[in-house]
């Protein structure tokens, strides 16, 4: 935690997802920037939580990830060439 | 408790500094006796003075919570709260099981500053070596460490040879307490960043890592790490010394204790001054010689910090310049006058910060170039309402998509500069560059090619 923990930079993305938050709040989707590759399975897969960004990187969705697709996050999160794409309870 | 050694070790302890100084005493630095004899023996808990490690709590323990009780926070940048990093590594440590917790774990002073307009690191080592190295062994011996390393910018032969010879004999008169080696990082910005001073450690590149593992879990040697500034660590020297009271004498409730902060700009006398938190600009800008010519604005934390219109009353501490909008960072204001124009300033930061990239993450090897070249637009062309969105937009795609803090930072600092100097690019647009564009550069121009740490930039992926 050496550099600042940066004010977080609204960003306007929103896509209107509901956040299953029935159950006890459950895993949700990050990315490890160092190994993303941008192969794009998951913006395939997933984008309800997974959009692209102008180079083709992919931007998630925070919060937890929706029970509904969950099966499906947890296929993306299997198919990523690079294992990037992390389904984590933490933060 | 007169673990001191041979050193002055009979006389009584000194009376704890009164107001400021501090933590340099005017003139050049104390030699190790009379450092001692200034500030009083190293108060070290086990006066056996057994090398770290230990696999249950022990007094050491107890310099934690006076640490805690202090309200130090992390000078380094973050001002993340001291004591709880410390907690966080002896209680890994601890954890380890039988063997493990006999390795001991690891501690990295971080004195390999890189922020341009910063100085204060590299002042305190040259000036108080002893107090820092104080504060290596008694952090040391609260977490379990069974090794040290004080990182350095690579280029800083002299002061290292300082710090060697310090720390020779430091070892001579039993104050290590564990092996303190020096290293040296070469790299740029991010090359101090502290996961990227681990990866160096570990044989790899001076590069960030993803987190987790977080130093505290799995750092150097792949052991639990606390990385502390170097000033941090020198207030915990003090703290040891004379206590969590005796720091809060100075500063404020929310922002404890006395400060290294860089002023430069526009002032008569720039350089290094120690403060007690919570001073007014005014008062620090007085302090710096005041202004050489009339102000306009402060960027306070440096770049991964944020401008503010220039305000005396606004007080300089973390917590106050985050409710106005910047940061203090590693303690750095840049005082900007009236005659320089802070559009093609932020532009200029923002092209060297864009360079600074380890080249290892998409959104900030794409993004941050591209929003220097949007700034670069806005401040030395005619900038129409689409390159404005742009820049906006592109905050959005950098922030917090970095396994480091550069993304963050730079967007943070870029966004300081759309809001502050609104009237400005209201000007460049309707009539082009203002004529303060030609103005040298205010904030510290960093050393010419300086490396990132990456090499070349390209698009990945």
């Amino acid at each position: 935690m050496t550099a600042g923990q940066g004010e977080e930079i609204s960003t306007g993305q929103s896509q209107g997802i509901s956040t299953g938050r029935e159950a006890g709040p459950g895993p949700s989707l990050r990315v490890n920037p160092i190994a993303c590759e941008a192969h794009g399975l998951c913006i395939e897969m997933l984008p309800e939580l997974i959009r692209r960004d102008p180079w083709g990187f992919p931007i998630v969705s925070p919060g937890p990830v929706p029970a509904s697709l969950l099966p499906l996050a947890k296929r993306a999160a299997a198919l990523c060439p690079t294992l990037a794409l992390l389904l984590t309870q933490e933060e | 408790m007169s673990s001191a050694g041979a050193v002055s070790s009979a006389e009584p302890s000194p009376l704890p500094p009164a107001g400021l100084p501090r933590l340099v005493q005017p003139g050049g630095p104390l030699p190790l006796a009379d450092h001692l004899d200034s500030y009083g023996p190293v108060p070290f808990r086990d006066p056996v003075g057994r090398m770290g490690g230990a696999g249950r709590p022990g007094p050491a323990d107890e310099l934690i919570s006076e640490v805690e009780r202090a309200g130090l926070t992390g000078r380094g940048g973050a001002g993340f709260p001291a004591a709880r990093k410390m907690r966080a590594v002896a209680e890994t440590g601890r954890r380890a099981g039988p063997l493990h917790s006999q390795v001991g774990t690891v501690l990295v002073a971080n004195g390999a500053e890189s922020e341009p307009a910063s100085g204060k690191d590299r002042m305190l080592l040259a000036r108080a070596p002893h107090l820092v190295l104080d504060g290596i062994a008694l952090a040391a011996e609260a977490v379990g460490a069974t090794r040290g390393y004080l990182s350095l910018h690579d280029g800083e032969d002299e002061l290292a040879g300082q710090l060697a010879a310090a720390i020779t004999e430091r070892e001579r008169a039993g104050l290590n307490r564990v092996p303190i080696q020096l290293v040296r990082v070469t790299g740029g910005y991010v090359a101090s960043q502290e996961t990227a001073l681990l990866n160096r450690l570990n044989g790899g590149p001076a590069k960030p890592t993803f987190v987790p593992p977080r130093p505290a879990q799995r750092g150097a040697h792949g052991r639990p790490t606390l990385v502390q500034n170097v000033e941090t660590l020198a207030h915990v020297a003090l703290i040891a010394r004379f206590g969590a009271d005796w720091f809060r004498e100075l500063g404020t409730a929310e922002a404890a204790g006395s400060a290294l902060v860089t002023v430069t700009g526009a002032v008569r006398q720039p350089g290094v001054y120690e403060i007690a938190l919570g001073t007014s600009v005014g008062d620090l800008v007085s302090q710096a010689g005041g202004p050489s010519e009339p102000l306009q604005a402060v960027l306070a934390g440096g770049y991964f910090g944020g401008w503010l219109p220039y305000d005396q009353a606004v007080r300089v501490s973390d917590p106050a310049l985050r409710a106005a909008g910047a940061s203090l960072g590693p303690g750095v204001l840049v005082l900007l006058p009236e005659s320089a124009c802070g559009l093609a300033e932020t532009a200029r930061a923002a092209a060297y910060l864009a360079s600074q990239s380890a080249g290892q993450c998409g959104p900030c090897l794409n993004g941050l170039p591209a929003l220097a070249e949007a700034l670069g637009r806005v401040a030395f062309g005619r900038p129409d309402p689409g390159v404005l969105r742009w820049a906006e937009e592109l905050l959005g795609l950098v922030a917090r998509r970095g396994a480091c803090h550069l993304p963050d930072g730079t967007a943070a600092f870029v966004a300081s500069a759309l809001w502050t100097f609104a009237e400005e690019i209201r000007g460049h647009g309707s009539s082009g560059p203002c004529a303060r564009v030609g103005h040298a550069p205010v904030l510290p121009a960093p050393r010419p090619g300086a490396p990132s740490a990456a090499g070349p930039a390209g698009r990945r992926g």
